[in-house]
């Protein structure tokens, strides 16, 4: 792993999130942000695909199954080179392929469409499902959110996962702890996360989600998980990298205006990693 | 025209079909939601226990399990009952597998009141119009075992999602295995006349012929239709059929409200106006009782076609 080189991706990956949402006018920047580093990792460090051959179908596959944060995985797949970066401006516009929840038809790299939450779990196994039973040795993320976990969907894809053994699976959940209505545990906890997933027979891994460290660690120690599905708990900042965003419900879905898209952007380029940064 | 004696409820037809294509295409995988035996994928498990995927008592799971199945290669049946398929996973079957038109079958057996005894909850008579409000649907209503073979193996050839409805009551087998031909969208003329056409489809297709015959041997003439593809629906033949005959009466068992009458009806308001009867379940919930009873009691069985079309015509 290069982490500089990861830092630096995703520091990218955040000023691509934040100028597409900017250019819809809508938009959820704030779980796009808090789950820009494992996107990355993702994109740039574990998945076994290719850009051009989209559709290999011994690819590693990825589920948005929180898929309103499309605009993370957009940015991951231009920065990629799945399609021109310029197009991320188009986001949630009339006509553009990049519609404001992911559409596996029209854009390239998408392995699902989801948005509707709970179900891109659910797809994600049977793309698990589907290697063991053609015995083919492609691996099958997907990333829920935390406030998905109030999906009853997604513990009886759980229940299946475990049941069917199936260790070609990891399920990521992003625990920035907020959604729309507030805090997780104040709407409907979830918690404990870790005992529930525990409990459905996951192998269970919590992380820093901003730590390409333990994010590395992790996904390492899924892979050689055996018999049973992996899930990585990562703990995240919603909004992580612009201060007036981090922590904040209200940037949820809310789109950032001029201004406040030039401090993000600024903000983003100066933190950490990177030009002028600490070093490693 | 048929032997009474030969009954077959389709939900057999399925799953024997389904061994049948399963020998042929390794692709092919059956899923189901604690089911199997009343379902029929039991008789696909039993033959390949590898492709045959309980998903324990999980409709909206199995659904997505489908959609990932079929996004990677695989053609997956998905099956239970009509009201966990269609009702209870509407949302996950226009999301997952229909928004990315993925190439899910859906089995859905139990259609209907003739469920019997098991009563309203188990008795689905809003599938058909659930089904046909998805884009790219296809709505598929067998009306015996003849053609719900045909129409299984044809929903696997196709590639895209296809809602196949069956039923659990044993009914009579009245196409010719040797001649008869499916073609998805295609409706098939079963009878000629002038007066009226009859347009219907599952498991009314028969007790519509059998209302025809009564009426032919009171002087009415009618022309039957069996619409087994309700979406892609046939409006040319159901248009001309319109212009031949003057009125039209639809057959179902189903909610009048969605489903076969109603797509007919728009279809006609659009190429044809035509005064229109729709027989089909009324605006009400089902009941527990014998089959066969409750077809009479909703006024679905052959002599309640029969009168019912007779005062239309009196008109």
């Amino acid at each position: 792993m290069n982490e500089r080189y990861l830092r630096e991706m995703a520091k990218e990956v955040r000023k691509d999130i934040l100028r597409a949402v900017h250019s819809a006018k809508s938009g959820h920047p704030g779980g796009s942000l808090s789950a820009a580093d494992l996107f990355t990792y993702l994109y740039f460090a574990e998945m076994n695909i290719d850009p051009k051959n989209p559709a290999d179908m011994e690819r590693d596959r990825f589920v948005l199954s929180k898929g309103h944060t499309a605009p993370g995985l957009y940015a991951v797949l231009a920065e990629k080179g799945y399609f021109p970066k310029e197009d991320l401006l188009t986001l949630r516009h009339a006509g553009s392929y990049l519609q404001g929840h992911p559409d596996m038809k029209h854009t390239p790299g998408i392995d699902m469409s989801t948005g509707s939450l709970g179900q891109g779990i659910s797809a994600a196994v049977g793309m698990a499902l589907a290697a063991k039973l053609s015995q083919k040795a492609y691996r099958v993320y997907t990333l829920v959110g935390d406030g998905e976990l109030q999906e009853g969907q997604v513990w009886e894809a759980a229940m299946f996962a475990a049941h069917r053994k199936l260790d070609n699976l990891v399920v990521i959940v992003d625990n920035n702890n907020l959604q729309i209505d507030g805090t997780v545990e104040e709407v409907n906890s979830p918690y404990s996360i870790d005992e529930k997933f525990r409990a459905f027979g996951f192998h269970v891994i919590t992380i820093d989600g901003h730590d390409f460290t333990q994010i590395s660690d992790a996904f390492c120690e899924a892979r050689k998980t055996q018999n049973v599905p992996a899930v990585i708990i990562a703990r995240t900042v919603k909004g992580k990298g612009v201060s007036f965003m981090e922590n904040q419900v209200g940037w949820h879905g809310k789109a950032p205006d001029g201004s406040q898209l030039e401090q993000a952007l600024v903000e983003i380029q100066d933190s950490g990693y990177g030009k002028g940064g600490t070093s490693e | 025209m048929t032997t009474e004696e030969n009954r077959i409820a389709t939900r057999d037809s399925y799953g024997a079909t389904l061994v049948e294509l399963g020998k042929q295409y390794e692709e092919l995988v059956v899923m189901d939601a604690d089911l199997a035996g009343a379902t029929k994928t039991g008789i696909f498990r039993d033959v390949f226990p590898d492709r045959h995927i309980d998903c324990g008592i999980a409709e909206c799971n199995m659904m997505g399990i489908a959609a990932g199945l079929a996004a990677s290669g695989k053609i997956p049946f998905a099956s239970t009952f009509a009201m966990f398929a269609a009702g209870r996973a509407f949302e996950q079957i226009r999301n997952s597998v229909g928004y990315p038109h993925l190439n899910v079958k859906i089995g859905a057996t139990h259609a209907g009141i003739s469920v019997g005894e098991d009563g309203a909850t188990h008795q689905c008579n809003e599938d058909i119009a659930l089904m046909r409000t998805i884009p790219g649907m296809t709505v598929i209503n067998p009306s015996d075992d003849t053609e719900a073979r045909a129409a299984v193996k044809a929903a696997f050839l196709y590639n895209g999602p296809v809602y196949l409805r069956f039923g659990r009551l044993p009914v009579p087998v009245f196409n010719d295995p040797d001649t008869y031909e499916f073609k998805i969208g295609k409706g098939v003329v079963l009878r000629e006349g002038k007066d009226v056409t009859l347009i219907a489809t599952g498991l009314e297709v028969y007790e519509t012929l059998l209302a025809a015959e009564k009426l032919k041997e009171n002087g009415i003439s009618a022309k039957v239709i069996n619409i087994h593809t309700i979406k892609p629906l046939d409006k040319i033949l159901i248009a001309e059929a319109a212009g031949e005959t003057g009125k039209v009466v639809t057959v179902e068992e189903h909610s009048v409200i969605g489903g076969l009458g109603d797509a007919v009806c728009s279809a006609l308001s659009e190429l044809c106006p035509t005064p229109v009867l729709k027989i089909g379940v009324e605006d009400t919930f089902g009941e527990s009782g014998p089959a066969l009873e409750l077809l009479k009691k909703y006024g679905l069985d052959s002599d309640s076609i029969y009168n019912k079309v007779k005062v239309f015509l009196e008109l």
